[in-house]
């Protein structure tokens, strides 16, 4: 694979839109089709087409295991954290009313943090079992 | 012509079937536990099917509000499938992750050299 | 119930207005071909004994079944249907397959009793489903009774436009939440099973010499030092 100029030119002219498009889908969520999973499971794809064309090395070089293994736990934390702040506000668990004075800019905050949140877990548990599958095969 | 009818109108129906009895009959004769797994998956998106017909409406468009639109498909269901792909991805993540265990144990994936090798079962 | 309702009430003169581009036969009739080749494509992943055919088979079967879901309006599912069932699930199907090998044996045991099993099933759900209300109508009894509420409410400006992504993340929060948690439990469930746990059986792992010192960090001190002896063995 190391050889395959095609194939190594082609993914890198590709890898910045795949990357672009999951930021897009994430943050038109709320006018197109979207949201945090389809954000994450791209973004998480990114990481993978660049391990398999420049192998698992060089992507363990931009997703550092160590970040990828603490984004698992943020994203839910977010999460929760986005419940508890809306707590604070006087409001129901996950109510987003308080995040702001109008009723729907505050919602479209809310489910943006929320999304977020997901998107923080989603990807990062996606790339965190590829490298468990992909190095449990190096003999 | 009445049979015809029904199977015109309840077509997806009929072929979710068709993948629901087609996983559920891999995941019981299928030996090989990676088999097993896409059979299980194959369970999981016909279930994914049987929720999304009923909420299409014909001539209706997707749940996105635009005031051109007056007949929107029921987002209801979309939620909730969309809830279930990621989680099945999960699990069936999960499942490869003990097929690989599973491997190097027994140094098979079949099941019935699994049971065999294995001295607790009969 | 019925103020509710109204919304759908109108449905034809407004749909003949509106969409006039794709007629309603015509969408039934895209989403029966793309049914059938579904139907065709699990038949031979039910047949196929070659389990790298099998992967490829069910990695074009996660793409039918995405563009069956454009066609049933479900565009936020296809996308998901499209990156995580043929992108996430073949790839990691393909790692397995790594790792265990490609080929099923031949089946000793007789397929009389799943194929029992599986038709009987199949053919009560037959007999169920004949009864529940034909495809695509608009007065089914599913959209009387929430639906009509949320394309209120996007209609009103309380809700994003996506009524998907509104109700996913705003009405369903705690939904999505215990959703993320069983995400999350699954991936550290993987992590454990394949980078935790070190048994004297599994030699086959040993990293690269400049990802040690980042491994160990995460993994704390001692789960390194088995590491290491793990790979020395090896």
């Amino acid at each position: 694979m190391r050889l395959d100029l095609i194939l190594r030119v082609g993914a890198k002219l590709v890898l910045p839109f795949i990357l672009l498009f999951a930021l897009y889908v994430q943050f038109h969520g709320d006018y197109g089709p979207g949201g945090g999973f389809q954000a994450g499971v791209i973004a998480a794809g990114m990481v993978i087409l660049y391990a398999i064309i420049f192998g698992i090395r060089a992507a363990k070089q931009i997703a550092p295991p160590s970040i990828v293994e603490f984004m698992v736990p943020l994203g839910v934390l977010i999460y929760c954290g986005t419940g508890i702040v809306s707590l604070l506000l006087g409001y129901n668990y996950l109510d987003f009313t308080g995040f702001h004075p109008d009723f729907l800019r505050a919602h479209e905050w809310g489910i943006l943090i929320v999304e977020l949140g997901v998107l923080v877990t989603v990807s990062s548990t996606m790339i965190a079992m590829f490298y468990a599958f992909a190095q449990r095969g190096r003999r | 012509m009445q049979a015809l009818e029904t199977l015109a109108t309840h077509y997806n129906y009929f072929i979710t079937i068709v993948l629901m009895i087609s996983g559920l009959f891999i995941v019981i004769a299928r030996g090989n536990l990676i088999k097993k797994l896409v059979g299980l998956s194959l369970f999981q998106t016909s279930v994914y099917l049987l929720y999304l017909t009923p909420a299409k409406i014909l001539g209706g468009t997707a749940p996105i509000y635009n005031p051109a639109y007056k007949v929107y498909s029921n987002p209801l269901p979309h939620v909730l499938m969309l809830t279930a792909i990621v989680v099945g991805v999960a699990t069936i993540a999960l499942g490869l992750a003990l097929v690989v265990r599973i491997k190097e144990a027994y140094g098979t994936i079949e099941e019935d050299e699994i049971f065999s090798k294995d001295p607790d079962s009969e | 119930m019925t103020p509710l309702a109204t919304p759908l009430a109108p449905a034809a003169g407004h749909v003949a207005a509106a969409v006039e581009k794709v007629e309603p036969n015509v969408e039934a009739f895209i989403m029966m071909v793309v049914l059938t080749l579904l139907a065709a494509i699990t038949i031979a992943i039910v047949k196929q004994r070659n389990m790298f055919g099998v992967v490829i088979l069910s990695g074009i079967y996660s793409f039918l079944m995405a563009s069956l879901m454009m066609v049933l309006d479900a565009v936020d599912v296809a996308m998901t249907e499209a990156s995580v069932g043929a992108g996430i699930s073949t790839v990691l199907l393909l790692a397995t397959l790594h790792l265990t090998g490609s080929m099923e044996y031949p089946q000793h045991r007789s397929i009389a009793i799943p194929l029992f099993v599986s038709l009987a099933v199949g053919a009560i759900l037959v007999w169920g489903t004949i009864g529940l209300p034909e495809f695509g109508i608009a007065d089914a009894p599913m959209h009387q009774h929430v639906a009509p509420t949320y394309i209120e409410y996007s209609k009103n400006h309380q809700m994003p436009p996506n009524m998907v992504t509104a109700v996913l993340a705003d009405f369903r929060s705690f939904d999505t939440f215990g959703e993320v948690t069983v995400v999350f439990t699954a991936g550290i469930g993987v992590l454990l099973l394949l980078q935790g746990g070190w048994r004297a059986t599994s030699n086959n792992r040993r990293d690269d010499d400049d990802d040690e010192d980042v491994e160990d960090a995460v993994h704390g001190n001692k789960e390194g030092s088995s590491k290491t002896a793990g790979g020395r063995n090896a």
